[in-house]
């Protein structure tokens, strides 16, 4: 009986720690939400403003630009799959992972290849355990990513996008290179604090909305001209999409982590009450059973001492 | 007729700069390029790597070292975008 509370003891005091690390990963959590709420904002301005200068833009300059054209024939496919860097962040990377899969078997019901291209340990991990070749994987910046990451994914996407032109069916093309047709982007959209989802976008070719604006529309000058303009425009477009995507995908790992972490605490409370209880009543049967064997025993003295 | 020119200075991190300014002279490809108020439409690229410097009125300047930059204007006035934006030690001019 004393050996039950003891190893009773021993796990509410292991559940207790546990909970110490859950409560302290949710404050983090919930402090690094509203930071990467605040970069979503702050990136909000430039974001926009590119869109209305390319909106702008894609209605004066002939769009036979590289990066907005769909080619005829698509073989092979590249994904950019966001995941985090670390765990502990409940169904994030699984729902993240499983977008990407399903888009994955969508393009290769449609007969094209899919190139991976990951960011995030996670993600990183997931592919190699299943022993998958991934394109190109960036790691090291899920929570707090920086335009320069953005960038640097950005121009990996785009090199390979390009080199994609010249591929035919047999042979790699005039460059040598095996590139891309098509560029998919699997990030998780940060709808608010308790819902996030995990969704599949067209990256490249671009689809240009030509808007109907009211009135006149300004007749702008450019400098250089407008194709040229154009070309210089449109990978950082593609940069400020994938950062766009790199922000929300870091507020929702957070708000994710948070959440399990408060659902880990509020569980090693529950543990810890039940454990209690059960201890408490462990120690009182011991009590209890003492006594009565003491009790016993004196009656049986007494019992023996009348006797003779 | 706004003898005031709206500037914006946004970087893809930040807005940086947003105000009332005099006069924004920027480098473009072509050449350095001189904004008042009520300049017409214009959508520029940078130079790499150039300043962009926005004077105030009370004869202040800001400078700023941009990089990956280009510049917007419409009728709401100026707009600075850049990949990266940073207020440049001030120069005697």
């Amino acid at each position: 009986m004393a050996g039950q509370v003891q190893a009773l003891r021993r796990r509410i005091r292991t559940v207790r720690s546990t909970k110490k690390i859950a409560k302290a990963q949710e404050l983090v959590a919930t402090s690094r939400i509203a930071k990467a709420q605040e970069r979503v904002a702050a990136s909000k301005p430039y974001a926009e403003a590119i869109t209305e200068v390319l909106t702008a833009l894609a209605s004066n300059a002939s769009i036979d630009n590289p990066l907005l054209v769909p080619r005829e024939r698509v073989r092979r496919a590249g994904v950019l799959l966001i995941t985090s860097d670390r765990g502990l962040a409940g169904a994030y990377n699984a729902n993240a992972i499983r977008t990407a899969e399903q888009l994955i078997q969508r393009l290769k019901a449609d007969g094209k290849e899919a190139v991976l291209y990951v960011v995030g340990r996670k993600g990183v991990g997931y592919y190699r355990f299943r022993n998958r070749p991934v394109e190109a994987s960036w790691t090291g910046f899920s929570e707090r990513p920086s335009f320069t990451d953005a960038k640097k994914i950005g121009d990996a996407l785009l090199e390979a996008f390009i080199a994609g032109a010249n591929d035919t069916d047999a042979h790699y093309g005039p460059d040598g290179i095996q590139g891309v047709d098509e560029l998919h982007i699997v990030s998780t959209q940060f709808k608010s604090l308790m819902t996030q989802s995990a969704e599949a976008h067209f990256l490249a070719p671009m689809q240009v909305e030509e808007r109907e604006v009211e009135g006149l529309r300004p007749a702008y000058e450019f400098e250089p001209d407008a194709d040229e303009l154009l070309d210089a425009l449109l990978p950082k477009y593609l940069n400020t999409r994938i950062y766009a995507a790199l922000l929300s995908s870091a507020a929702s790992e957070s708000a994710s982590r948070r959440r399990a972490m408060k659902s880990a605490s509020d569980n090693a409370d529950d543990l810890l009450k039940r454990y209690t209880r059960e201890m408490n009543s462990a120690r009182q049967a011991a009590i209890t059973q003492e006594i009565s064997e003491i009790v016993g025993g004196a009656n049986a003295l007494a019992a023996a001492g009348s006797d003779v | 007729m706004a003898n005031q020119l709206p500037v914006k200075v946004v970087a893809v991190e930040e807005r940086i700069w947003s105000g009332e300014a005099e006069m924004l002279v920027a480098r473009t490809t072509e050449g350095e390029i001189g904004v008042l108020p009520g300049h017409s439409p214009l959508l520029g690229l940078l130079k790499e790597p150039s300043q962009v410097r926005v004077k105030l009125a009370g004869g202040e300047q800001l400078t700023y070292d941009v990089s990956g930059g280009f510049l917007s204007i419409d009728a709401d006035g100026v707009t600075v975008l850049a990949e990266s934006a940073t207020p440049a030690t001030p120069e005697s001019h």
